[in-house]
């Protein structure tokens, strides 16, 4: 083949493969079509990757080939993690992405020094591009060493540490500045790469646990954008497609997330939250709770018509998702209406519990969006919340002072019945004292919750669920 | 200004509000596929490393291209993978009683 052919052959593939991109991700709209969505979007990568082999300016295979293969080796381990690691797994490849981007815009700038060619314009969307990809590197690292907890969940912070971090960033841009008035200052180039990377550093190191969903989002959408400026550079139109494609849905995940946190970018990314939580809770009267046995629980439950389960990442850590759908699955046998509630905030990702779930077995039409279920507490019988804690906070709605006023929440205060099993009456994560607990319809439920749903699950097999049923009727 | 300049622009803002339009319709039961769905198809910067590698322009050109084509297709194979097996997963009630 001709290198004219070749080229408009290329073209059009990559044209075909930008139709699939956008067609896969339409048809993730619905559970039923996503995975045909998943499917030709395989098929279109692929195409493209084969059809770049025929580009008439490749003369050499070998590295390629040792590079794929490279790639295949670290990809398919990365495909097989388990559900719970979904999150530090994803960070791990927005790092692989943004490796992949900023090399190739240090690549170009060496070459076209080389022959230059390096115009004030190239230098300018090269710097952006290497800036935006190394931040971003670093940053996924950091978040993925945190999600894994290789690293301290907790937020690290030191006094002035934003005016410190932006001006570090601050000097990326004056680098990249001198460099794109004076091109032969060209040794800056490092420099600024490295200052990029020590940047994304300090950008995630201050950022607690509780944020990593926004956080990764925002990754996410800083490694569309590299790849988008990458295609500029390149002059790729199906780069800029693939980058536009996944910065935007970056950032519409980031919104998700920011308003289910009732939280904006900057008060996350320089915020720090979990620090400031002295709330005046010091003259605290002993309020009273109400506990309750698992065999309690058991015919409670069975006597519902309708539960809702609020599940929290509590319940992933304690394992319990597969027990809990063995609970679902014996009320519901019992027609009792089980649904499950979810924030979107609830798991270390956006969707990251709906997909927990899943995995349990527990069918997708039975998982509720926060505002549905919230139009449907004041019908339910029972709310069960299930290691969650600040997603269900009534303070959240009422108390004014409290440093989660106004997160949207999931309002299980305005069912018939609360349950919370929880290990003891120690404040969550964030520290913040739940008001729920102390309800007149909450039922405290002590102990770790893979062991006190599996008791629920024993008493409601055990005694027939018959039985326990008209018996508490 | 390069030629290809306005051009990539135009895509470029096209296909960020193309983007917007559909993302926004995805279900948020299915945020964690989206993203590594995304990932995997965010990986097809893959083919400029093919294109700097094989051009073997210069020994670093080489090794930066090779470098950038292990990382892309590590996600491109892991993206996709993994949201094959997380997508497998999703069951409706009645999809779960004949299975």
């Amino acid at each position: 083949m001709n290198a004219a052919a070749a080229q408009t052959l290329a073209n059009f593939v990559y044209v075909f493969a930008v139709i699939g991109f956008i067609l896969s991700l339409k048809w993730l709209n619905s559970p039923a079509t996503a995975r045909r969505g998943v499917l030709i979007g395989e098929i279109s990568a692929g195409l493209a990757v084969i059809t770049t082999f025929e580009d008439p300016r490749l003369h050499q295979f070998h590295w390629i080939l040792l590079a794929l293969g490279i790639g295949l080796i670290i990809g398919i381990p990365l495909g097989l993690v388990k559900m719970t690691a979904v999150p530090q797994r994803t960070a791990m490849s927005h790092a692989f992405g943004a490796l992949a981007a900023a090399v190739i815009g240090i690549s170009e700038f060496y070459v076209d020094l080389g022959q230059h060619q390096l115009t004030a314009f190239k230098m300018t969307e090269i710097a952006l591009e290497v800036i935006i990809g190394s931040l971003s590197l670093t940053g996924s690292l950091i978040a993925a060493g945190k999600l894994q907890e290789w690293l301290p969940q907790r937020p690290i912070v030191y006094k002035g540490q934003n005016y410190f971090s932006l001006s570090v960033l601050g000097t990326a841009v004056v680098l990249a500045l001198l460099l794109i008035v004076h091109p032969a200052f060209s040794f800056l180039f490092p420099v600024m790469v490295v200052i990029s990377l020590l940047f994304g550093v300090m950008l995630v190191m201050p950022i607690g646990g509780a944020d990593m969903p926004t956080v990764i989002s925002l990754l996410n959408s800083y490694v569309g954008l590299s790849a988008a400026l990458l295609g500029f550079v390149l002059n790729s139109k199906v780069l800029v497609v693939a980058g536009a494609l996944d910065g935007s849905s970056g950032f519409i995940l980031s919104v998700i997330m920011c308003k289910a946190m009732n939280r904006s970018f900057t008060n996350v990314l320089f915020g720090a939250f979990g620090q400031l939580q002295v709330s005046a809770k010091g003259a605290q009267e002993q309020r009273t709770v109400r506990s309750a046995s698992p065999e309690d629980a058991a015919s409670i439950l069975a006597s519902a018509s309708s539960v809702l389960i609020v599940p929290g990442y509590g319940m992933a850590v304690a394992q319990a998702q597969h027990k809990v759908r063995e609970l679902f699955d014996i009320l519901s046998r019992e027609g009792v209406n089980v649904r499950f509630a979810i924030h979107p905030v609830a798991g270390r990702m956006p969707g990251h519990m709906n997909v927990l779930l899943a995995e349990a077995d527990v069918p997708y039409d039975k998982l509720m969006e926060m505002d549905d279920a919230n139009s449907d507490m004041p019908q339910t019988d029972v709310a069960l919340v299930i290691g969650a804690n600040d997603v269900t906070n009534p303070a959240a709605k009422t108390d004014q002072s409290s440093p989660i006023y106004g997160m949207p929440v999931i309002e299980v205060d305005q069912a018939r019945t609360v349950m919370v099993i929880k290990r003891s009456m120690n404040p969550g994560f964030a520290g913040i004292d739940n008001p729920l607990y102390y309800l007149d319809q909450t039922l405290m439920l002590f102990g770790d919750a893979k062991a006190f749903v599996s008791d629920i699950v024993r008493a409601l097999t055990a005694e027939g669920v018959g039985k326990a049923a008209s018996a508490a009727r | 200004m390069p030629p290809g300049f306005i051009e990539n622009l135009f895509v470029f803002v096209l296909a960020g509000f193309l983007g917007f339009e559909v993302i926004r319709r995805v279900s948020p039961l299915l945020h964690t596929p989206l993203m590594s769905l995304t990932n995997a198809l965010d990986a097809i910067v893959v083919v400029a490393g093919i294109i700097i590698c094989g051009e073997a322009k210069t020994p670093l050109s080489i090794l930066l291209g090779a470098v950038a084509v292990a990382a892309a297709f590590s996600n491109m194979i892991g993206g996709f993978l993994i949201t094959d097996r997380m997508l497998r997963m999703f069951k409706s009630t009645s999809g779960r009683k004949k299975s």
